[in-house]
């Protein structure tokens, strides 16, 4: 017979397993797991496949902030901007079909620049998988090439397990997308769930190895006999937040360092041993003197060719330190002499500690000679023009000097970008967001309002050329809805300004539809109850600048700027960063 | 050798541009997809696969995939290292045909009349260590295992009497001087790694840089 006693026992047992339990859908488990991991903003569109989730989450309006975006690719840019200036992993969901077919553009840019997204897709019913269903891709093997890690959910007792495997693959070692396809059965599923454990370790993935200390020796011996060496940083410091490890190597060192375009803001823009920008549109003095230094020390970044230029022309003379995260990076492009496998964040403390204290007085009036030529011949004439056309680089010292270098700027890909890039001064790590490996057009008004999410207390300028622009335009309306406040700054020289830079040069001036004609781009903001103006003349350009940052709320500038301007200095195609040309 | 004299030997004997057969050894869970995400990597740079070959392999639940590719050392050393980036892939080892024991399987069915008139057809098959599988009135199912030239060598040899049909499998290899994978896959299990998980051969180059 059953004492009082065991009852109780009995009782107790069951409201613990209750406790650890929860009875719902598959798609209440879901969202309980990225409330779990953390989420707070996802960014999405509805549709039939992901109905299920879309109607738990009508329930979880006080915990998850839906932000409805007005095209999947929006929506994935969005969850990008706000990876990057965030930190955090970035969220989307989308339905089957076209929506998850949307959404390949922003997978391939979050994957090219290392950015963690969590991306959740409908998909039609698990009995219907093959069958060209309704809204059916094979969203997976679609994405396979362009995500970090996929998986298609066919059972809600997955769901669990895969979303905390997704947060820790996204999260951890070198970030990138990870795509969970949830097929509409699993999403409806009832069942009892256990309690969402995270994960953080998976035995066939190594987000970073235990660090070898005789790698670090190998490359402290070789900087502290170096005569002239040279720092080329990426976005890997940010990524490994190891903003503060990497100034006091350099500081210690005391090595110029020059960033490629996802590095820059990793150091401030105005800090002594921050000589530039790297790659085609880059410095004039990191360029030349990459071919010239005896080691180059490579940290987070990737050799990539618009930073390279012709290989085997590239530093040839250098002996190559290279730290990275990723394994498969080193010895990619360019040889390695002392590959440093690791977490920056971990590596760079150790080579802090091996390196001497030192100055390289002469090898950095190297890079002011250089830096001065530089100021003389494009720098000047760029932000302080004398003729009548407002050019790019103007408008950038003008929010220089407005901001003082405290907004986060986003970018789209052009001509804009790489004057961007190059003129915008950054006090503050994660600031410049921009699309670097993909260069995607139409990348720059979404992430912005993702990059305004992310990092909800700054000033966020969205700096678009009026090509891309007319790739996303929609997300107007998401601003709209929601109030992000971007301000929106159009630079319009009524050409695809690159592509037509390069016709110019190298196609003998055969502009080949690169005419594009816009809109009235103030009307179009207004149709959208979106404050804006339009500036054609130099003595209007500080006043409406100002206007536009300090306006409370979102605001669209279109200025018009010079229609023929190109960016110098160039590294042209196939040419070696030391045939940089400055006309 | 150790790890650094095998580098070391390589560097210094292989033509590192130049092609040759490398078979390809990859240890990772089995999960669908993970072959398409693998045959991608070769793809994307339009390196065309011999061979490819999917099986159990000495642990229980830990696939083995054997891929041929006639490539240079340099490329097939990134290809190998894209292929480790994979989440489910555990490791992955590459090397040419003197380091590894392998094997292909193929089959011919051949008539029966014709081997039961022409002498020099059985003597043609026992001279290639054919084994006969099948043995019916109208044809004959032959087994031969071996490297790629001695398959093809029948083949060649056979195809003056009727060979009606042939079909050759993927190869696989047997590394010859690996201690197999069960000692690694207890420190890929552990959750702090250990010095021999993180060994990263192709920077074992410590003896040559310090020349300046």
């Amino acid at each position: 017979m059953e004492t009082a006693q065991d009852t109780i026992q009995q009782t107790e047992a069951q409201a613990e397993t209750s406790k650890k339990l929860f009875k719902g859908t598959g798609s209440q488990v879901l969202l309980n797991g990225l409330i779990e991991e953390g989420v707070t903003t996802i960014f999405g569109y509805p549709g039939g496949a992901i109905m299920p989730i879309y109607d738990a989450l009508y329930d979880y309006a006080d915990k998850l902030e839906h932000i409805l975006v007005r095209h999947e690719q929006g929506g994935i840019h969005a969850a990008q901007g706000f990876a990057r200036t965030s930190g955090k992993v970035g969220v989307c969901f989308a339905t089957s079909g076209p929506g998850a077919t949307n959404l390949v553009t922003g997978l391939a840019d979050a994957q090219i620049d290392s950015t963690p997204l969590v991306v959740i897709t409908g998909q039609v019913f698990a009995h219907l998988l093959g069958t060209d269903a309704f809204q059916e891709t094979d969203v997976i093997n679609i994405t396979t090439p362009v995500t970090k890690w996929n998986y298609q959910v066919t059972d809600a007792n997955e769901i669990q397990e895969v979303l905390a495997k997704a947060f820790y693959i996204a999260k951890s070692g070198r970030p990138g997308p990870v795509l969970i396809d949830i097929t509409k059965n699993a999403q409806i599923q009832v069942e009892e769930f256990p309690e969402y454990i995270k994960c953080n370790h998976i035995r066939s993935y190594r987000p970073k190895p235990k660090v070898r200390v005789e790698y670090i020796e190998q490359a402290a011996e070789l900087i502290n006999a170096a005569k002239k060496p040279f720092v080329l940083f990426g976005q890997g410091v940010i990524l490994g937040s190891a903003e503060q490890e990497f100034k006091a190597f350099i500081d210690k060192s005391g090595i110029p360092a020059a960033w490629t375009i996802m590095g820059e803001g990793a150091i401030p823009t105005s800090h002594p041993l921050n000589v530039g920008m790297l790659g085609m549109h880059g410095n004039y003095g990191p360029n030349v003197l990459t071919n010239e230094a005896d080691v180059i020390i490579a940290i987070g970044m990737r050799f990539d060719d618009r930073v390279t230029g012709r290989l085997d022309k590239y530093a040839k003379q250098a002996k190559i330190v290279h730290l990275d995260i990723d394994p498969a990076e080193i010895d990619k492009n360019v040889k390695a002499d002392v590959g440093v496998w690791g977490d920056c964040k971990e590596t760079l403390p150790l080579l802090t500690n091996l390196v001497n204290e030192n100055k390289y007085e002469d090898w950095l009036a190297v890079f002011k000679d250089y830096n001065q030529q530089e100021i003389d011949q494009v720098i000047t004439p760029e932000l302080y023009p004398e003729g009548e056309e407002i050019t790019m680089g103007e408008v950038l010292r003008n929010i220089n000097e407005i901001c003082g270098g405290e907004a986060i700027i986003v970018t789209d890909v052009g001509q804009h970008q790489m004057v961007a890039c190059r003129y915008a001064k950054f006090n503050n790590t994660r600031s410049n967001i921009t699309s670097g490996g993909l260069g995607t057009m139409g990348f720059g008004l979404p992430a912005a309002i993702g990059a305004k999410y992310g990092a909800p207390d700054k000033t966020v300028i969205a700096i678009i050329g009026d090509g891309g622009f007319q790739m996303t335009p929609q997300e107007l309306g998401t601003i709209m809805q929601f109030g992000a406040e971007v301000k929106i700054l159009i630079l319009n020289n009524r050409f695809l300004g690159m592509v037509r830079q390069w016709q110019q040069l190298f196609n003998d001036k055969r502009y080949s539809f690169v005419n594009i004609t816009s809109p009235d781009f103030v009307a179009l903001a207004k149709a959208y109850y979106i404050e804006a103006q339009m500036v054609n003349e130099r003595e209007n350009l500080r006043t409406a600048l100002e206007t536009m940052i300090n306006h409370k709320g979102s605001y669209l500038l279109e200025v018009m700027v010079g229609r023929e301007n190109n960016v110098f200095p160039m590294v042209p195609q196939g040419m070696s960063v030391s045939e940089i040309r400055l006309k | 050798m150790s790890t650094e004299d095998k580098i070391k030997y390589t560097e210094d004997t292989v033509d590192l541009d130049g092609k040759q057969e490398y078979t390809i050894t990859v240890y990772a869970e089995n999960r669908i997809g993970l072959l398409n995400r693998i045959a991608i990597i070769f793809s994307k740079r339009k390196i065309n696969i011999e061979s490819l070959n999917s099986s159990a392999s000495e642990i229980d639940g830990i696939h083995r995939f054997n891929i041929v590719i006639h490539e240079g050392y340099e490329v097939v050393r990134k290809l190998a290292r894209q292929i480790e980036k994979q989440i489910e892939v555990l490791k992955v080892y590459f090397n040419t045909n003197d380091e590894i024991i392998w094997q292909e399987l193929a089959l011919y069915k051949v008539s029966t009349d014709e081997i039961a008139e022409k002498v020099t057809v059985e003597r043609l098959l026992r001279q290639y260590g054919a084994s006969a599988v099948v043995i019916r009135k109208d044809y004959t199912v032959f087994a031969v295992t071996g490297h790629r030239e001695e398959t093809d060598a029948l083949v060649k040899a056979l195809e003056p009497y009727e060979l009606i049909e042939f079909v050759r499998s993927a190869r696989v290899a047997i590394i010859k001087d690996s201690a197999g994978f069960h000692e690694k896959l207890k420190e890929f299990e552990a959750e702090e790694p250990g010095e021999e998980l993180v060994e990263n051969e192709f920077l074992e180059k410590g003896g040559k840089i310090f020349t300046m």
